[in-house]
């Protein structure tokens, strides 16, 4: 963390100081993401079965799996992209369904595994986009916009990389971009679809650290997809495990990732994937 | 605050030439305006009887602004700027301000650098009917809007039609499948306009001229039927920037920001083929401007739709206007021809200048 990213994480109540964050703290309960019996089947083949979770506002929750499992399908169920065919999916406490894009969007930020661009972008012009949802249609962004894209930006430590094309950035820069726009998208939750998955040890482990930062510092509540295990349960302590749709289970590294568990669900043995520790 | 407007404001890379006018948008749009009076002026006082320029800015000074100026001209020289000229230099324009704004509309829907107004059959559509309206024996027309050009504007909107409702079935993503049908579309019409003009004998060079594009046949009054179709779809885009902007990074992002993708992607579909079938309509088919115009665009000011639609619309203006100009003083060459030559040796440059892919 350098002096700049401490002054801007200081400044950062001030920029934040949206309808958005203050309808949070009013109407955000307990849970920030509830699903309640949550099944969902594509062309017969039922991905989510019967799925109950409760996500705290400011918890930090990662959902293992392996592939197939139906992790991706829960965030677009939570996102309010996909409507499951029965139970109930509440963000903050009301149901998704009933709310329109731009409602759920200044509720709930989602940083994509990976994002394509047609044009050249540069990087605060990509962080700009989490703004849309505050933005007004016909007067486009307005000061307060401008100065949470500048918030983001020193957030993430991004000023360095401001006036590079996005598309000419490294893949761990690239996800630290896309992490900045959520960053000014300045919803109450967080959702990661597998953050780290095409990075190297080292922007893994920046990754991991700015979304812890961004959930103990800013008191974000983060709900995150991720395929490494040892990331998992070092930067995280409350896992869930979906396993064919199912929650197998939901509680601290040391209890959900047992040896036997490990085995059953992932198949492979803990030893390899270093958890033998734990 | 100072040290983060700077962070925005200073990039300590990439700071290239033309970095003082990214961050000008309004100086570009003044320096387009400025284009499209000059281009206008003289594209009214050229030709093959030269009205001088300061008659041809009293005449329009006079008749659209009701000035009260002294008459220094003859009466032909008022006829030939206000009936002949000034409409075939404002159906230029409006059919500059359309295809570039279909163009980029296109291209950030589809999230394909290489779309243009024509990319989802609009073209093969309008030609098709345009030969049609040829072959077969019967002659109306109201309004000097002939069977031939609302043939073309039915026939591009039929095209498009069928593209969205065919590329609605079957299992590919919306957007993939769109280009493919359109291609597919495209083709099969293609077919049918080179078997319609292999029919059409004497009338071949009627449909010809069509496909080639131009302005020659402007008038007011077809001037005044395509130009709230034009102006109308424009404004509905514009309102729309955010979503375009929302499309930048995919439409599983842009929902995730808020955009309701589904009916946002109709409705911009709708507004940029109806703009474009008003185009083709009173026209024919001049190609690159739509393609071109917004890339140049992107290039000087970046991808934000909140200025590249107002600037694509000024400066496409400006080029259809110049090159009808230009079209003219050579020798009445079709307009098609002169844009082909400005437009692909640039299209060239900027594939060469695109680097690996477009991936984020």
């Amino acid at each position: 963390m350098t002096a700049a990213n401490a002054a801007a994480a200081n400044a950062d109540p001030a920029a934040n100081a949206d309808p958005a964050s203050a309808a949070s703290a009013e109407t955000v309960p307990a849970a920030a993401i509830s699903l309640r019996d949550v099944s969902v089947a594509y062309g017969g083949r039922r991905v989510l079965r019967n799925v109950d979770l409760d996500v705290a506002a400011g918890e930090r929750v990662a959902l293992l799996g392996p592939n197939g499992a139906g992790k991706s399908t829960l965030l677009r169920v939570v996102a309010g992209l996909l409507v499951p065919d029965e139970g109930d999916v509440l963000l903050g406490g009301e149901p998704v369904g009933g709310l329109d894009r731009s409602a759920v969007a200044r509720r709930l930020a989602v940083v994509p595994q990976q994002a394509v661009l047609p044009f050249a972008t540069r990087v605060e012009e990509v962080v700009a986009l989490g703004r849309l949802p505050h933005e007004d249609p016909f007067r486009g962004p307005r000061d307060g916009d401008r100065a949470a894209i500048a918030a983001a930006i020193e957030r993430v430590g991004l000023t360095d990389l401001v006036g590079r094309d996005a598309r000419e950035l490294s893949l761990g820069e690239r996800q630290l971009v896309l992490v900045g726009l959520a960053v000014a998208q300045a919803a109450p939750i967080l959702a990661l679809d597998e953050p780290t998955v095409h990075l190297d040890l080292r922007h893994r482990v920046e990754v991991m650290q700015l979304i812890r930062d961004l959930n103990e510092r800013d008191g974000t509540t983060v709900l995150a997809v991720l395929h490494d295990l040892g990331l998992a349960a070092h930067f995280f302590s409350r896992l869930v495990v979906l396993d064919a749709g199912r929650i197998v289970a939901d509680g601290p590294p040391a209890e959900v990732l047992a040896p036997a568990r490990v085995q059953a669900v992932f198949g492979v043995d803990p030893a390899i994937v270093g958890l033998a520790a734990l | 605050m100072a040290t983060r407007d700077q962070a925005l404001a200073v990039p300590k890379v990439h700071a290239g030439r033309f970095e003082a006018l990214r961050r000008r948008p309004v100086a570009l749009a003044v320096l387009g305006l400025g284009l499209v009076a000059v281009s206008l002026v003289a594209g009214i006082a050229a030709g093959s009887v030269a009205v001088p320029p300061e008659d041809t800015i009293a005449i329009l000074g006079r008749r659209l602004l009701g000035l009260d100026l002294p008459v220094t001209w003859t009466p032909a020289a008022e006829t030939i700027v206000v009936d002949l000229r000034l409409p075939r230099v404002l159906t230029a324009m409006l059919v500059g301000i359309g295809l570039s704004v279909a163009g980029a509309t296109f291209q950030g829907l589809l999230r394909n650098p290489l779309a243009d107004p024509y990319v989802l059959g609009t073209a093969s559509g309008a030609g098709l009917g345009a030969a049609i309206a040829v072959l077969i024996p019967v002659r109306i027309a109201i309004f000097d809007f002939g069977l031939l050009h609302a043939f073309a504007f039915v026939g591009a909107l039929l095209a498009v039609g069928v593209v969205y409702r065919l590329s609605r079935v079957g299992g590919l993503a919306p957007l993939t499948s769109l280009l493919l049908t359109g291609y597919a579309v495209g083709s099969l019409l293609a077919a049918g306009l080179a078997m319609a003009m292999y029919l059409s004998g004497a009338g071949l060079r009627q449909i010809f001229g069509y496909l080639l594009g131009g302005f020659d046949a402007a008038t007011w009054p077809s001037l005044v039927a395509a130009a709230p179709l034009v102006i109308g779809g424009f404004i509905v885009v514009l309102a729309r920037a955010r979503v375009l902007n929302g499309f930048l990074l995919g439409e599983e992002a842009a929902a995730h920001l808020g955009i309701d993708v589904p009916r946002q992607r109709l409705i911009l579909l709708a507004a940029g083929s109806l703009v474009t079938a008003a185009c083709v309509a009173v026209s024919g088919l001049i190609g690159f401007v739509g393609l071109v115009i917004p890339h140049v665009v992107r290039l000087l000011v970046g991808p934000n739709a909140r200025a590249v639609l107002p600037l694509s619309a000024i400066y496409g203006a400006a080029l259809l206007a110049a090159a009808d100009l230009l079209a003219r003083l050579v020798g009445e060459i079709p307009i098609g021809v002169v844009t082909a030559v400005v437009g692909a040796p640039f299209f060239l440059f900027l594939l060469r200048r695109t680097r690996t892919g477009y991936e984020l």
